[in-house]
């Protein structure tokens, strides 16, 4: 069974601590800016949400490697970027739809969540659970709740008289 | 380089000079890093008599070993200088993610030195730092300032320490503000930066900070977390925030009401964690790498309304966060004020205008008593805005003219003190050193008393809670015996804290002292025991106390007034109780191992290796 990451808005506080993780596990320091996770600061909504690699189904950053650079871990499904084989044109980071896709400025090659081969570090460090890794099949539920909720109100707010 | 990045960044804001340099690693071991690293910078390098305005004050940012690790509430940054409302050497700790953004810049300290000729801002990249033109910024609020930078900078993750326009004024209580809501809040640092003609100092940072054992870091951090997770006193910090504390001080008489005339506060329900969740709490929010989130941002009430608004339409569907408990005091029971949108804008302006919500509200408490009085007439106020104590419009508009003194502001901005002295009656200023008390009345905690008194940054509430053996039933509220110990050992603990890098709040958490001792031995690969804490705090709280003596402080500033020492409450819980500063005090000198005019001895300043300092 595929277990995924799933993020809850609702609980982050924008504590930053799934970045202090991700970076430990790239760099063995704590250095936020090579973190693979991104926690989005929305002050004027007052929302907060960490936010990485879906790892899609059909994954665009990995169709559209010119050298197949980006492949498939076996084991949880994560889309891998083999280091040695990137050339560092960036097109994975044009083709992801959502931003996740990095280049590092050390050797300006690709990279992007792995899921820590199975036990992603953002999940433990996280102190809210905003972060969990679940089974796929079960994700979907909190996704309908919220965009529903999501929805209404934006409803809501577009019908307001101005 | 473990835990610390080692390096110290020297501005020369008159000719926009910058060099780096190395910190000595015996400084470095001695004084841990933050307040009593800063501290010993300072006291090294300026004369302490100089004016809290003049180019020759320096102005610090200091960062500790634990700023910017995943330890729980890494996330405090300290501003040291000369404060402009004390006269006294200044200690402000600030959270946010502005202080982990100067370590990943690779520094740990940030001096500042001279005056900038023209409004200017700081930027720092890494390397690369620039003393820019700001005069597009000068006189802009807080948030705008922010947000103008981050835009115009091109820099998402940027990270803006600034002023508002009551720190561009010299307000003597203005803050350093960062990331839009956190402060760098007492004795008037902000100030000093306007005086400097400084702006803000906007960071990035894309460098790491690695710790000596990691195995051992991490073991103690997740003893630590594990410890807070479950811990009545962090969950009650992130589901009521701060606030929950007004319930217990206004059931013990000790929430200071109307300018200390009163303990209790009739309206207490309407601004205590309760009501703030249940009305007005929109989320949580948690300073950098937090594991307890007691920040509050709330949305205003439907009655906001009809208050005076001032122009941030932007901004005026979230407030933004706060209040605090001690914000939710100073402009609500303070000034009595028992209506939480009103305290909730005038808390909001003072984050936009940067402003001490703490000194603001008691200053409009001192100027409400002198309406009283009748020593403020309504000639030299607004029409229709009596400074009165219940009015809640008061708070709101005289909060606005304080910042630009406009009015009877230019009077309020110069603090409850030289506002009481400026009409005649010093006796309504409700503080110590120059500085404000904050919400807890020592007719109802005993030990506070001598607490403010010592407090070397003027009155505070932050050096020794001791409401966290008053309240809980392990002292006696109302009797001297055993305080001045107390304080003594607490201050030592408090002080070693801030060095560090982590939030005070932690050890009311589930995280004291003890438990971060090894994390930061872990981290720095400096073997340090709780023993070495101590002693590095009474070092630092020493070193504190001769910059004060040097700048011309007595055993006669160590004191309080006189209402608290003659005048008892008539009601309430604490009913009859005065301050015994008179019999605390000596004790609390003889603990210090001071002589009875308040001077460390000799001995004391050579077993704290201080001897050549002196």
């Amino acid at each position: 069974m595929t277990q995924m990451l799933v993020i809850v808005p609702d609980r982050c506080t924008g504590c930053m601590q799934c970045e202090l993780a991700c970076g430990w596990v790239q760099t063995g320091q704590f250095q936020p800016s090579q973190s693979l996770i991104r926690v989005n600061i929305f002050d004027e909504e007052a929302s907060y949400a960490p936010y990485t690699c879906l790892q899609c189904d059909e994954a665009w950053c990995m169709t559209v490697c010119p050298v197949n650079a980006i492949g498939v871990d076996a084991a949880n499904g994560a889309k891998v970027v083999d280091q040695r084989l990137c050339i560092g044109c960036h097109l994975c980071t044009i083709a992801c739809p959502f931003g996740t896709m990095f280049t590092l400025p050390q050797n300006d090659k690709a990279a992007k969540c792995n899921l820590c081969g199975g036990q992603p570090a953002c999940v433990v460090s996280c102190p809210t659970d905003a972060i969990q890794y679940r089974e796929a099949e079960q994700c979907g539920e909190w996704f309908r709740d919220w965009g529903r909720r999501v929805h209404e109100r934006y409803l809501e707010e577009t019908s307001a008289p101005a | 380089m473990y835990g610390w990045t080692g390096k110290l960044l020297r501005v020369d804001l008159a000719t926009g000079k910058s060099r780096v340099e190395d910190i000595p690693e015996d400084w470095r071991r001695d004084y841990i890093g933050g307040r009593g690293l800063a501290d010993r910078y300072l006291y090294e390098e300026m004369d302490p008599k100089v004016d809290p305005f003049a180019p020759e004050n320096k102005l610090i940012f200091a960062t500790g070993p634990l700023t910017g690790t995943c330890a729980p509430c890494g996330a405090r940054y300290m501003v040291v200088t000369k404060g402009a409302l004390t006269g006294a050497i200044t200690t402000s700790n600030s959270g946010g993610h502005w202080g982990p953004e100067l370590k990943f810049a690779g520094y740990d300290l940030l001096i500042l030195e001279n005056a900038a000729p023209r409004p200017s801002y700081l930027f720092i990249y890494d390397d690369y730092v620039e003393l820019r033109d700001a005069g597009h910024l000068w006189g802009k609020g807080v948030f705008e300032t922010e947000d103008t930078l981050r835009e115009e900078l091109g820099i998402p993750a940027l990270r803006v320490a600034t002023i508002g326009p009551a720190g561009e004024n010299r307000v003597r209580f203005a803050c350093i503000m960062n990331d839009k809501h956190r402060a760098a809040g007492r004795s008037g640092v902000g100030a000093v930066m306007g005086a400097k003609n400084l702006k803000a100092v906007a960071v990035r940072g894309t460098r790491g900070v690695q710790v000596a054992d990691p195995e051992a870091f991490m073991r103690a951090v997740w003893a630590m977390r594990a410890a807070m997770q479950d811990h009545p006193g962090r969950k009650s910090f992130a589901e009521l925030g701060t606030a929950a504390t007004i319930d217990m001080t206004n059931a013990f008489g000790g929430l200071p009401t109307r300018n200390f005339q009163q303990g209790q506060f009739e309206h207490a329900e309407n601004l205590n964690g309760n009501a703030i969740r249940d009305t007005r709490l929109v989320t949580n929010k948690a300073c950098f790498a937090c594991t307890i989130a007691c920040g509050r941002v709330c949305r205003l009430g439907d009655g906001a309304g009809k208050y005076l608004v001032n122009t941030h339409p932007r901004n005026w569907k979230i407030a933004g966060e706060g209040p605090e408990y001690e914000g939710a005091w100073a402009l609500g029971a303070d000034t009595g004020v028992g209506d939480l949108d009103a305290v909730l804008k005038a808390n909001w302006l003072c984050n936009d205008l940067g402003m001490d919500p703490i000194s603001m509200g008691a200053t409009l408490a001192a100027a409400m008593e002198l309406y009283q009085k009748g020593a403020i007439t309504d000639d030299m106020l607004e029409q229709g805005i009596p400074l009165a104590f219940d009015n809640p419009e008061a708070i709101i508009r005289y909060t606005e003219a304080t910042a630009y003194r406009e009015g009877i502001g230019d009077e309020l901005a110069e603090g409850a003190k030289r506002l009481g002295e400026r009409f005649g009656h010093p006796e309504v200023f409700m503080g110590s050193k120059g500085q404000e008390f904050p919400a807890y009345d020592p007719r109802g905690f005993q030990g506070m008393g001598v607490a403010y008194a010592t407090c070397n940054r003027g009155a505070c509430h932050l050096r020794a809670w001791t409401p966290a053996v008053e309240s809980t039933g392990q002292m006696d509220p109302h009797t001297p015996k055993g305080k001045s110990e107390w304080v003594v050992n607490e201050q030592h603990r408090t002080t070693a804290h801030d060095a560090t890098g982590l939030c005070l709040f932690v050890g009311a958490a589930g995280g004291p002292l003890e438990t971060f001792v090894p994390i930061t031995a872990a981290a720095t690969g400096v073997p340090y025991t709780l023993e070495d804490f101590l002693k590095i705090g009474e070092r630092t709280w020493n070193l504190e106390r001769l910059f004060n003596l040097r700048a011309g402080f007595t055993r006669a500033d160590d004191s309080l007034p006189k209402r608290l020492l003659e005048e008892p409450h008539k009601t309430g819980p604490s009913a009859g109780v005065v301050v015994h500063l008179d019999e605390m005090l000596p004790v609390y000198y003889r603990c210090r191992g001071w002589d009875q005019e308040g001077r460390p001895t000799p001995e004391k300043l050579a077993e704290l290796g201080l001897a050549s300092l002196a």
